[in-house]
């Protein structure tokens, strides 16, 4: 049963105009691992994460997530994934709860499961105090973390985290991943994109892309022992070498 | 349905707590309806004239007094030679230079044709035409008065004039106000439905929101129901307030039922949301959306009959307005609250605005994409 892929993905491709911003990916992700994305601004993981979510479809390729079709059955795929985004899409002029019990309404929970649910998120968190705050007021951190929190609220079987700790520090991020940890443990998928490169190591398994190719994808301890590096900050540099020796030719 | 009422409660939630919304929605309507029903207006009132009495005599110093007792107008200044006329135009010191000859009254007591001067500023040519109307209209009283006046009669000579009384149906005493209140009342309408629709969708693209939106189960047509459903109620409520406004102090008469009006407005306001979803669907920013409809609403507005008839429009801009909803629910308005019309009267108006709206939402729904 290890071998349950969750997310199936051959040859794909997604082009712009002339651009190709996914140049024939293949991949799989596994039930319950963290599966990470990793690459340079512009390398495509963005494109990629949009695809497997159903915000945008792909020029060619088989996709398949939690065992839908992107192509068709977009809407059974939206049921069973949590999405967050970037810019972490909570509403600034509603209040925690609110943005809550929005986006719980939405995925059809019922309002005493909703109340339930967040009764335990809020002792969780410890955001008693927060809860009735209006999220523009909170700081980044906050906003990150309960952003997390809403994109697992209905339960997915896989969530898709893009870039979620971008621009916080060192001990939100830790604490952040403290929060991924448990998710996966509650048996969801994640399947997060990032460019810092020790993140790369709480990962199970990840992705290198560059330039919308994938060039590497193992375990981290594979894929520093592939390339013969102390972490994966040196893998990194080394795939990214190999790259520019290629494109030099 | 359920998920209907989320969206709905989200929605009044954010406009209730909108610092802009509050004034844009109960302020709007008393500024639009008072400032501009006053600034708009075509009506000529103490327009000041100069009168150049080269005559001197007691028949040019009545009819000055008749120009004076005139609401329409103001002898300003009385000048007995004419040097300064063109200047006195140019600088706007005066509207109108009327020139009253020499021997005015001698020629009328011996039934001589009199030739008055009158110059007139036409600049803006509506209020020009007027000016001269209603100084022919004085001079033609005058004339009568005179002519008619046994006095002045020569033997034998007997009086020949046509008494025409016009009635004014509808609008009795051609008040301009109640003519351009449904107006402002239909700019009011059109506003907030295309642009606090576009605005408020375009908002969540900005934000991000509309991604996170478009990531969950929810169907199409829950979502856009749930965004365009306040904005109906607001439009109506708008409405409402602004008619209750012209009849509280504008004494405009409201002939027809207010049911009919009613159903006029939701049909119109269904074509103006669509026409807003239809701009957010494209625009990626608020202010690509701002300035996309100001373009539209500025043509649409000034074709749709607002200050000027739209039959002496050209052939052409006669042909657009057949798809302008804006033209449609500028009659509909007029011709309900001043005449009384029913929806049958105006059934061609009332289909034209359901095929409108029915296929604008139409292209609008099928345009927004959860997938891109």
């Amino acid at each position: 049963m290890n071998n349950e892929n969750i997310i199936e993905v051959e040859n794909l491709v997604k082009k712009f105009g002339d651009f190709t911003a996914n140049d024939n990916l293949c991949f799989e992700v596994r039930k319950s691992e963290i599966f990470g994305f990793l690459g340079a601004n512009g390398a495509g993981k963005t494109t990629a994460i949009k695809i497997l979510c159903g915000l945008l479809f792909p020029t060619s390729g088989k996709v398949m997530v939690a065992g839908y079709d992107v192509y068709k059955e977009r809407n059974k795929i939206r049921k069973n994934i949590g999405y967050m985004s970037q810019g972490f899409s909570l509403y600034e002029d509603l209040t925690v709860k609110e943005n809550i019990e929005f986006y719980a309404g939405i995925y059809g929970l019922k309002r005493t499961e909703i109340k339930t649910r967040f009764d335990d998120l809020v002792s969780k968190l410890g955001i008693e105090e927060l809860k009735d705050k209006f999220v523009s007021d909170l700081p980044l951190g906050w906003k990150q973390k309960i952003a997390f929190s809403v994109a697992i609220f209905h339960k997915p079987q896989i969530v898709f985290l893009d870039e979620p700790t971008s621009g916080v520090d060192p001990i939100t991020r830790r604490q952040f991943w403290d929060l991924i940890y448990e998710a996966v443990e509650s048996g969801i998928t994640v399947f997060v994109t990032t460019h810092y490169l020790d993140e790369a190591e709480y990962c199970d398994r990840v992705c290198i892309m560059a330039e919308g190719r994938i060039d590497a994808i193992g375990s981290p301890d594979e894929l520093k022992s592939k390339y013969k590096s102390e972490n994966m900050d040196e893998v990194f540099v080394k795939i990214a070498r190999g790259t520019n020796k290629m494109n030099n030719k | 349905m359920r998920t209907v009422l989320i969206i709905l409660r989200k929605e009044f939630r954010q406009i209730f707590r909108d610092r802009m919304m509050i004034p844009i929605i109960f302020i709007m309507p008393f500024v639009q309806t008072l400032v501009l029903v006053y600034a708009a207006t075509l009506e000529l009132k103490d327009t000041s004239i100069t009168v150049v009495d080269l005559d001197r005599s007691d028949y040019s110093r009545n009819l000055i007094s008749k120009f004076n007792a005139s609401p329409f107008f103001k002898v300003n200044f009385q000048d007995y030679n004419y040097s300064n006329i063109e200047d006195d135009i140019l600088k706007e010191n005066t509207k109108s230079v009327i020139i009253i000859p020499d021997n005015f009254e001698k020629d009328i007591r011996n039934s001589i044709p009199v030739n008055l001067q009158m110059n007139i500023n036409a600049i803006d040519g509506q209020s020009a035409s007027l000016i001269s109307i209603y100084v022919n209209q004085i001079l033609a009283g005058f004339v009568k008065e005179k002519i008619l006046h046994p006095t002045v009669l020569s033997q034998g000579q007997m009086p020949v004039s046509f008494n025409v009384k016009s009635r004014f149906l509808y609008n009795e005493e051609l008040n301009f106000k109640h003519f351009m209140l449904p107006g402002i009342l239909v700019i009011l309408i059109s506003m907030i439905s295309i642009f606090l629709t576009a605005l408020n969708l375009v908002k969540e693209k900005e934000k991000g929101t509309m991604e996170q939106i478009n990531v969950t189960p929810i169907q199409k047509w829950q979502f856009l129901t749930g965004k365009m459903l306040p904005f109906m109620i607001i439009g109506i409520f708008e409405l409402a307030l602004g008619l209750t406004i012209g009849i509280l102090m504008f004494d405009l008469p409201f002939e027809g039922s207010v049911l009919t009006l009613f159903v006029f407005a939701l049909v119109y306001l269904f074509a103006g949301i669509g026409m807003g979803l239809l701009i957010s669907d494209f625009a990626s920013t608020q202010q690509q959306a701002m300035f996309t409809i100001f373009f539209f609403f500025l043509i649409l507005i000034l074709m749709s009959g607002i200050f000027t008839s739209v039959e002496s429009m050209p052939d052409w801009a006669q042909t657009v307005n057949k798809i302008n909803p804006l033209y449609y629910f500028m009659r509909i308005l007029r011709s309900v609250i001043l005449k009384g019309s029913t929806i049958a009267d105006l059934i061609q108006e009332f289909l034209a605005l359901v095929i409108m709206g029915v296929t604008i939402m139409s292209v609008a729904v099928w345009r927004y994409r959860k997938t891109n």
